[in-house]
């Protein structure tokens, strides 16, 4: 039984670090926080939804949430964050200016949606068990963790083995050495917040077929959930959000299988406060990141 | 025939309100090591961001072979081989040093370099040495040489120096100059910008003065340290001494 919460919550862990991993990668190149990370969330469910209502296969559904995502973000970038960045007020502003797109976006959903809960229709994704070692597993959770894993590894690779993942590295330590040495910053902000989103929307459509139900607001508890991963991880900590959305999948998965409902986020923050206590910086993250801030 | 590398006519640049160049006219040609002293707060940090396009020039022409430079954005500039070693360095502490070499590369965005990796390693032996290591660990020196080789390797056709001897010990001041003289004696275009003007006069072919926001003194470097104005104000300590 435990075996089994664990591996539940292994699944659903992966989907919160690909989430989170968007949300910390605009927040620890770039040091802005986007609010409207959820709505990206949520509108790659609905891209995929409507591309399966539409009668188009689902992996058709998938690629087209990614890509729709990806460029939603970027709208988001341009429309949200880019004059605030020239102006210098970014950090603060732009948490009003997202949580503003956020709310249009999911204002937008909602219009589309008439409000309802939409499902994908039956065996959109084919059902199919397997039992190994007393264990169950569907082919959705086969397959959610694999494009979790599969994911992060491109990402990771993307970042800390190519030039380009170089040059993004580069702006995040220090944009004005960056543009010195030739990097034109804006095709970092493209790139960076591109990844965030088509991250986000392939998150939204793994947990919309999982718990096949989409709705407009689905996307504020996961950014919630997103903060307590970014803050745990450590800020902008890529291996940390990683690692602390696969922890936070298991114990919520835990709390509600063994313990009253309802507990589940009182649980979560308490100790997302306990290790506050014990790591400051959360369990990835660097004193440094401060300092890297001033450098700039 | 020498042909002009740069040419910066009457140029002026303000600074959140304050007149930081006044007017500025001076001319680099290829091949010359050109020095920029004068006393902090005189403009020479603002004259050498208006040229890489960080800070936009309010007035005047920057001309850098032939090509006008005023509001081209900074990254154009040193895509085009007008490259900064930026004050304070400014290396990128959490990549390795070979990733800050790497780095520097975009700025040659199909160009060729004339400065090869195994070039930079052979002048700094230390980047090779901590090619894996992260840039951060290494020495103030060790960084000023890194952030000359990550220029060096965006194929420079002018490089630009912002007081590369600052927070150096002398040793090290030594060791960056004679680099930055086998550097110039291979054919690189170099203008620097050092308030240590011993040490700048010694090793350039002729040096700019310039007094809030202007030029006020030029000429051979040799001639100019032993200007008696110029000794008064920027080499004191020799008139002491001798």
């Amino acid at each position: 039984m435990l075996a089994q919460q664990l591996l539940n919550g292994l699944v659903v862990g992966g989907v919160y670090a690909l989430f989170a991993l968007g949300f910390t990668l605009v927040f620890g190149i770039h040091h802005l926080m986007n609010l409207a990370h959820g709505a990206v969330f949520m509108t790659g469910a609905f891209v995929a939804l409507y591309t399966v209502l539409a009668g188009l296969p689902l992996w058709l559904g998938f690629v087209f949430a990614i890509l729709a995502c990806g460029l939603l973000s970027i709208l988001i970038e341009v429309t949200a964050f880019r004059r605030l960045r020239k102006s210098g007020e970014a950090e603060f502003g732009a948490i009003i200016s997202t949580l503003g797109a956020e709310l249009i976006i999911v204002t937008f959903a909602q219009i589309v949606s008439g409000s309802d809960v939409l499902r994908f229709p039956f065996e959109t994704f084919p059902v199919e068990i397997f039992e190994f070692a007393g264990l169950r597993v569907t082919l959705l959770q086969l397959f959610m963790l694999v494009c979790s894993l599969l994911l992060m590894l491109i990402l990771t690779y993307y970042l800390y083995r190519t030039p380009l993942g170089t040059r993004i590295r580069s702006v995040s330590g220090n944009e004005r050495a960056s543009v010195l040495s030739g990097v034109n910053p804006n095709t970092i902000y493209y790139q960076t917040f591109f990844l965030s989103g088509a991250l986000a929307g392939a998150a939204g459509v793994l947990i919309g077929l999982s718990f096949n139900s989409i709705q407009f607001a689905m996307g504020e508890p996961f950014l919630l959930r997103g903060f307590v991963v970014v803050v745990l991880g450590g800020m902008g900590s890529i291996p940390g959000a990683m690692v602390a959305g696969l922890l936070l999948g298991m114990l919520q998965t835990l709390t509600a299988a063994y313990l009253p409902a309802g507990l589940t986020d009182a649980i979560i923050f308490s100790l997302l406060f306990v290790i506050l206590l014990v790591r400051p910086y959360g369990l990835f993250g660097k004193e440094t990141a401060g300092a890297m801030r001033a450098e700039r | 025939m020498t042909t002009t590398t740069l040419s910066v006519e009457n140029v002026t640049a303000a600074y959140s309100g304050i007149h930081a160049l006044r007017g500025v006219s001076l001319s680099v040609s290829e091949g010359e090591f050109v020095a920029l002293i004068g006393p902090n707060g005189a403009g020479k940090s603002t004259l050498l961001n208006c040229l890489s396009g960080v800070v936009r020039a309010t007035g005047g022409s920057i001309k850098f072979n032939g090509a006008e430079l005023v509001g081209t954005a900074p990254w154009n500039v040193s895509r085009k081989g007008l490259l900064q070693v930026p004050e304070g360095r400014q290396i990128l502490a959490n990549l390795s040093v070979r990733e800050n070499l790497e780095l520097g590369a975009t700025a040659l965005s199909g160009r060729k370099s004339a400065y090869t990796l195994e070039r930079i390693q052979s002048l700094f032996p230390i980047l090779a040495e901590r090619r894996e290591q992260r840039a951060g660990s290494l020495s103030g020196g060790q960084q000023q040489m890194l952030a000359i080789g990550r220029a060096l390797m965006g194929g420079p056709r002018l490089l630009l120096l912002d007081e590369p001897s600052l927070g150096l010990a002398p040793v090290i001041v030594v060791q960056v100059f004679d680099a930055l003289r086998a550097l110039n004696a291979e054919g690189l275009t170099i203008l620097l910008v050092e308030q240590n003007a011993r040490q700048a006069l010694n090793s350039t072919d002729r040096a700019y003065v310039i007094e809030q926001g202007r030029v006020v003194h030029e000429g051979d470097s040799e001639t100019l340290a032993k200007d008696p104005t110029v000794i008064a104000h920027y080499l004191g300590q020799a008139k002491a001494t001798h």
